[in-house]
C-alpha cells in the first residue's frame, strides 16, 4: 500500500509561512529543524488530528540548486497562483469560513454550492492556493 | 429553539483553549464562549471536566511547549511565547512543576530533532553537498559547533547527520 505522506509548497518567507499556518490555520508545527551544515531548515505543518500527513514548507531555492533567474522565475510564478493546490476536507465549510474569515484569512470565494459538496478556496502569503471542500454526496443539481 | 444541556457550552470553551491556545487567552475569555460569568463558569467547568478552566488551559499549552521542544530547535523563549504563555519564568517553572524537570533537560531526555528528522534522499542530495568552503570557514563552522554542542542541542557531527538521512 502506497499513502501520501508529505506535500510540499514553495514559499517566498518560512517565518511568514509558519506564522499563516499555525497561528491562523490553527495547525501544528510537526518539525522546525535548521541544518546550518546544509543552510536548510526543514519546516513541517499539519492539522491537529492527521498525525501522518503534513506539509512541508520550503523557500524557493536559488544557486547552486536553482539559478538566479529561474529562482527568480519560480517565485513569481507562485506569487501568480500557479504553485499548486493543497486540497483540504472539512466537515462545515460555513462554519471554517466564519472561524478562519475571523482569523484574518482572506478567501478568493465565499462557500459555494457544487454537485460535490460545498466549498471555498484561500491562498496562503505566498499565493498557494487552499481549497477547502465540505464533501457531500454528488447531487448535479446542487449548484 | 432545542434545549441544548449546559455542557455543550462549556465544551465550546474546552475547544477553544485547544484550538486556540497559542493566543493570550484567560478565563475570561473562556467563560465569554461559554456564554457565563467567569466565577460560575469556573465552577461549572470544573463539575464537568475535573479541572478547572485555568489548569486546562495551562496543562494545554505545557503539552504543546513539550510537543515543540521535541520537534523543534527553537529556544525555550520561542516556544513559551509560541504556545501563548506570557513569561519565561513562570512558564519554565509552570513546566518544570509539571513534567519534574526544566524544559532544556526534558528536550535533552529525547533525541535532537535534527537526529529523527526524515529528511528525504532528494533533499539531502540537493543541500548536503559542499559548497567550496575554504578550509579557514570550515574551521570556524567547527568552532561554533563545538561551542553549540555544549548546550542542550546536542550538536550532532556530520556522520551523525548523514546517519540520520540514510536512515530515514
Amino acid at each position: 500500500m502506497i499513502k501520501i505522506a508529505n506535500a510540499q509548497f514553495w514559499v517566498h518567507d518560512q517565518d511568514e509561512a509558519l506564522a499563516f499556518y499555525t497561528r491562523k490555520l490553527g495547525w501544528e508545527v510537526r518539525s522546525d529543524v535548521t541544518m546550518e551544515a546544509w543552510s536548510f531548515r526543514w519546516l513541517c505543518v499539519g492539522p491537529p488530528g492527521q498525525d501522518g500527513t503534513g506539509l512541508v514548507l520550503m523557500p524557493v531555492p536559488g544557486p547552486p540548486l536553482l539559478d538566479d533567474e529561474s529562482s527568480a522565475r519560480m517565485a513569481e510564478l507562485v506569487a501568480k497562483g500557479a504553485g499548486g493546490t493543497l486540497f483540504l476536507e472539512t466537515d462545515d465549510c460555513q462554519a471554517a469560513y466564519d472561524d478562519l474569515s475571523a482569523r484574518g484569512v482572506t478567501f478568493n470565494d465565499p462557500p459555494t454550492k457544487q454537485p460535490y459538496g460545498i466549498d471555498t478556496s484561500f491562498r496562503d502569503p505566498s499565493g498557494n492556493n487552499i481549497r477547502l471542500t465540505q464533501v457531500m454526496e454528488f447531487d448535479p443539481s446542487r449548484v | 429553539m432545542a434545549n441544548v444541556p449546559a455542557a455543550r457550552h462549556l465544551l465550546r470553551a474546552k475547544d477553544l483553549a485547544d484550538a486556540r491556545y497559542f493566543e493570550p487567552l484567560a478565563v475570561a475569555d473562556l467563560a465569554a464562549a461559554a456564554g457565563l460569568s467567569p466565577a460560575h463558569f469556573s465552577r461549572r467547568f470544573k463539575a464537568t471536566f475535573g479541572e478547572s478552566p485555568h489548569q486546562y488551559l495551562l496543562t494545554r499549552r505545557l503539552e504543546r511547549a513539550a510537543a515543540l521542544l521535541r520537534a523543534t530547535d527553537w529556544s525555550v523563549a520561542a516556544i513559551c511565547f509560541a504556545v501563548g504563555a506570557q513569561s519565561v519564568g513562570s512558564f519554565t517553572a509552570s513546566f518544570h512543576r509539571v513534567f519534574g524537570m526544566p524544559p532544556l533537560a526534558y528536550r535533552a531526555a529525547f533525541p535532537p530533532a535534527e537526529r529523527h528528522l526524515r529528511i528525504p534522499r532528494c533533499v539531502a542530495l540537493a543541500y548536503g553537498r559542499p559548497q567550496n568552503r575554504t578550509f579557514r570557514e570550515d574551521n570556524t563552522r567547527g568552532a561554533s559547533l563545538a561551542l553549540t554542542s555544549a548546550n542542550a542541542h546536542g550538536g550532532p557531527d556530520d556522520q551523525d547527520r548523514e546517519r540520520a538521512v540514510l536512515g530515514a
